[in-house]
């Protein structure tokens, strides 16, 4: 019907016809393993099990119960009914009050009651994805940059600076130290970019960590906070896994931070927060800025117009989390669960002797497979990848792809599958350490195999880029949930 | 640990301080108004008539009757496992049962005169995000779209603010009914040129906002041989066209591409949401259908930052499928719309008000210029505010739709009942009295 002629991409602009999309690194390419031969418990037990993926499927069950004894929620239901005229005209960006009161009841409640929150500081936006990207325009201009540490979540690098036109420098975190934050690393990122002549507009930080899992501590955070103030930039704290956490230590918001610390300057400090993770609904896109800034919140409330979430949805959310009794029964089970799941994958982890990083939040954990590398570089580590994929058929992230600065260490997600699964999956874990383990005698049949692995993939790889230049490709495209 | 040295205050960035978001326009001072000193038939009778807001409610009641029949496909099933799925779904191709009930919706406005695709409608969180979004796509800051006046005041914030695009006026007016001509699209192009801006594309809402009325056939021809012409995009938002009161009389860009067999489509891309054909702008649904296999693709990328809820997408789908329920909401809507515009027409006539001969939209172009005292600007916003403050009404002025002939305004009708209409048009006919009697 329609022709696709070359000249066409000239009527595009710069920014649609760029990478910044983010949607041609390797860390797409598991998906397609994936997505052509997915796991199925009775249909594909010898699929690929997706462990890319940092989705919460544990506790649907409660969720699912509250809707059937709460018809109310939903305005489509002879109960709820009422509402749906009035809902369904009502499109003020500040959205509807009871959704912004309890969103901010949750927070805190997240939080364990130790801050509070002013739901007039509540703007949404379409998603986490849509908060970071209107922040950014909100605080930076073209050319600024931001200050990331690495790992980081790979989506930073489209949500922040592909239609913003601001930069983000890695501010390098190492093992020797459990990649925690420190001031050293800050200051030598700030001047890097100092000496560079580029603007250091503000400080990312992902807490709970994304791919870590760790929670930071007191004295990180007031570090963090201390810097942030020095040198007069913005402190964004994306805190969209704060009711991932399952043990000790919990978990400490900036928000605790600044109600102990007065001489914070405020207009410094914002939240971005979603229910993708701790609910489980992404679907739902429900994203949220919090800001102490008030200039920072008006702007961004106007910019949501660009991304509102759907008011049959703030209705479903405001009568889901105003009911307190459920939200803290909700809490404690999830908690618990992803407590029971976290430790059995680990321990299956350290029974054939693969360690990873301690933990205490998250849907996934940050494993250590650097002594299985054959070289300490990234090469070997995208090598070891591929093996992963298509020998062990999981589907895991590499360190790479979240800009780590050592190569080895995978993200692995253990919080989107049922507990057979999981059992499934460290069984393969264990037999492919065994038998590397039995094989590292057998240095040359390795090589060829590795070949043969390289050369399928390759051949994996063309029939992938065949189908998926056209968007009428008949997959759905993996590229779509390889968000988180 | 000290913390806070001095507080600074710290800058926020050039968007962020700037004013083109749009909101210190005259446009929502009304709004202010009427906030203030809301109408209510019972409790504030003699309160502020919103008829600034182009919303649809009369057809709501077909809307709820659906819900009565549906409630438990539309919400998440009878099987509970359906809202885990539905929760999950964040894939920014959207349901496919969604966008194939939006093809149908689409098609189904236009009389089957032109056919959809589900595979090239992209969601976004509302129209509003997607002619920002296919601004970002289509245009690179400092470039231009070439936009004809009148047009609705969100344009100015949703292809401008953080796009960095700038729009260049294609000047309309009364002498042929505000009709887009050659002439003016060639004059406003060249104007561009000899300031060094680049021209991308051409964005028209047909029917048109604030104008009530449907794009010719032969304009539309032309438009797309002057976009073809110039190498450049053609946008058309058709975000009325459910809103017409008279099915064959909206053409859609759609059908003259069908005509032309698909040639040049590439760059043609039309945006459509529900919030006034169905009347639910609190459910942010806007489409991009676009014709160009590029855009769609990167369309689909950027429309992460603006998706459409998955429970909303499931609630829409089943209702736009329901080709019983769709085809009777069309038709009923449009009688209703037309039957409104009727009255406010004849109304203002018998008050001695014209307006621009209209045939679509949920609101009319009322020609108020015979009452100023000079015709500019300034006689505009007076006129303006003495009807906001004395008569009672909040409407909007020409001028903030960017309208080059003082004295037009544009009055919302769809968004209250009959009732309330009435008493609007009773004010109007006390003002209109009071101000021959004093000549």
């Amino acid at each position: 019907m329609v022709k696709v002629l070359n000249k066409q991409e000239q009527l595009l602009s710069r920014i649609a016809t760029n990478d910044g999309h983010g949607e041609n690194s390797p860390y797409f390419d598991g998906w397609k393993a994936y997505d052509t031969d997915p796991f199925h418990p009775i249909n594909n037990q010898a699929g690929v099990i997706q462990m890319g993926l940092a989705e919460n499927k544990l506790c649907f069950d409660l969720i699912e119960k509250w809707v059937m004894n709460n018809p109310r929620a939903s305005i489509c239901t002879p109960e709820g009914a009422d509402d749906f005229r009035e809902i369904a005209i009502f499109q003020d960006y500040h959205g509807l009050t009871e959704f912004r009161q309890a969103v901010s009841r949750f927070m805190e409640k997240v939080r364990g009651d130790k801050v509070s929150f002013d739901p007039d500081r509540i703007v949404m936006s379409g998603g986490a994805t849509g908060a970071h990207e209107s922040l950014a325009f909100c605080l930076a201009n073209p050319g600024d940059a931001f200050l990331v540490p690495t790992p980081y979540y790979p989506g930073f690098d489209r949500d922040l600076k592909w239609r913003t036109g601001v930069q983000l420098l890695p501010v390098a975190c190492e093992s020797a130290n459990d990649f925690r934050l420190t001031r050293e690393a800050l200051e030598s990122a700030f001047e890097e970019a100092e000496v560079a002549n580029i603007r250091v507009k503000g400080l990312l930080l992902n807490n709970p960590s994304n791919p870590l899992g760790t929670v930071m501590d007191k004295e990180t955070l007031l570090e963090a906070v201390e810097f942030i103030n020095e040198k007069n930039i913005h402190l964004i704290c994306d805190e969209i896994y704060a009711g991932t956490v399952f043990t000790q230590p919990g978990f400490i918001s900036i928000a605790e931070i600044i109600s102990a610390n007065p001489k914070c300057n405020l207009d410094l400090i914002h939240i971005v927060y979603s229910l993708s993770k701790d609910l489980g609904f992404p679907g739902f896109r429900v994203g949220i800025i919090y800001s102490y800034n008030d200039g920072v919140v008006s702007c961004a409330r106007k910019m949501s117009s660009f991304g509102l979430v759907s008011t049959q949805t703030q209705h479903l959310i405001a009568t889901l989390l105003s009911d307190e009794i459920f939200v803290e029964k909700f809490l404690a089970e999830s908690s618990d669960r992803l407590a029971k799941r976290h430790e059995v994958f680990t321990r299956g982890l350290s029974q054939v002797g693969i360690g990873s990083l301690k933990s205490s939040a998250g849907l996934y954990c940050w494993m250590d497979l650097r002594r299985m590398l054959k070289e300490a570089t990234f090469e070997g580590e995208m090598e070891l990848w591929r093996m992963i994929i298509h020998e062990v058929k999981l589907n895991v992230s590499p360190g790479s792809s979240f800009h780590c600065s050592e190569p080895g260490w995978f993200r692995v997600c253990f919080a989107n599958i049922d507990d057979e699964t999981v059992r499934i999956a460290l069984r393969r874990i264990r037999n492919f350490v065994l038998q590397s383990k039995a094989g590292s005698g057998k240095k040359l049949c390795r090589r060829k195999s590795n070949l043969e692995v390289s050369l399928s993939f390759r051949r994996l790889d063309e029939m992938m880029m065949g189908n998926m230049m056209s968007p009428h490709s008949p997959m759905s495209s993996p590229l779509v949930q390889a968000r988180t | 640990m000290a913390i806070g040295i001095d507080k600074k205050s710290v800058s926020l960035s050039k968007v962020a301080i700037s004013d083109t978001h749009g909101e210190d326009s005259p446009y929502f001072a009304g709004w202010k108004a009427y906030d203030e000193n809301p109408y209510d038939e019972t409790s504030n009778p003699s309160g502020v008539i919103q008829m600034g807001l182009a919303e649809n409610q009369v057809s709501f009641d077909l809307l709820e009757d659906y819900l009565e029949k549906h409630s438990a496909s539309s919400n998440f099933g009878s099987k509970s496992s359906t809202f885990r799925e539905n929760a999950l779904f964040q894939d920014y191709h959207g349901l496919l049962s969604f966008r194939k009930a939006m093809a149908s919706f689409m098609e189904q406005i236009r009389g089957g005169r032109a056919k959809f695709n589900p595979e090239r409608v992209v969601i976004t969180a509302g129209a509003t995000a997607a002619n920002e979004l296919l601004t970002f796509i289509l245009a690179n800051p400092g470039d231009a779209l070439l936009v004809p006046t009148p047009y609705y005041p969100g344009f100015d914030r949703d292809l401008r603010w953080r796009t960095g695009v700038k729009i260049v006026l294609v000047h309309c007016d009364s002498s042929n009914n505000f009709q887009i001509t050659q002439e003016a699209l060639e004059a406003a192009y060249a104007d561009a040129e000899s300031q060094n801006i680049k021209i991308r594309g051409v964005l028209i809402t047909n029917p048109s906002n604030p104008l009530g009325a449907t794009i010719q056939r032969q304009a539309l021809e032309k438009i797309l041989d002057f976009a073809t012409e110039k190498n450049i995009h053609l946008v058309s938002d058709e975000i009325y066209s459910g809103s017409s009161f008279f099915s064959d009389e909206f053409v859609s860009i759609a059908e003259i591409l069908e005509a032309r067999n698909y040639q040049e489509a590439e760059r043609v891309h039309i945006v459509y949401s529900l919030s006034k054909d169905l009347g639910l702008p609190g459910f942010r649904v806007g489409t991009i259908y676009s014709y160009n296999d590029n855009v769609v693709t990167t369309a689909r990328r950027m429309s992460s930052f603006t998706l459409i809820s998955s429970q909303t997408q499931q609630l829409l789908a089943c209702m736009l499928s329901d080709k019983n329920f769709t085809d009777n909401y069309i038709e009923t809507n449009r009688k209703r719309l037309r039957k409104r515009y009727q009255m406010i027409v004849d109304g203002l006539r018998k008050a001695g008000i014209n307006c621009l001969d209209g045939n679509a939209g949920l609101f009319c172009w009322m020609n108020l210029s015979p009452l100023l005292e000079k015709p500019t600007l300034e006689c505009e916003l007076n006129l303006w505010k003495k009807i906001l403050h004395e008569v009672k009404l909040n409407i909007s002025p020409g001028s903030s739709c960017h309208c080059s002939e003082p004295g037009w305004f544009r009055v919302c009708f769809a968004n209250m009942s009959e009732q309330t209409l009435q008493v609007a048009l009773q004010r109007i006919h006390n003002f209109m009295e009071r101000r021959n009697s004093v000549s």
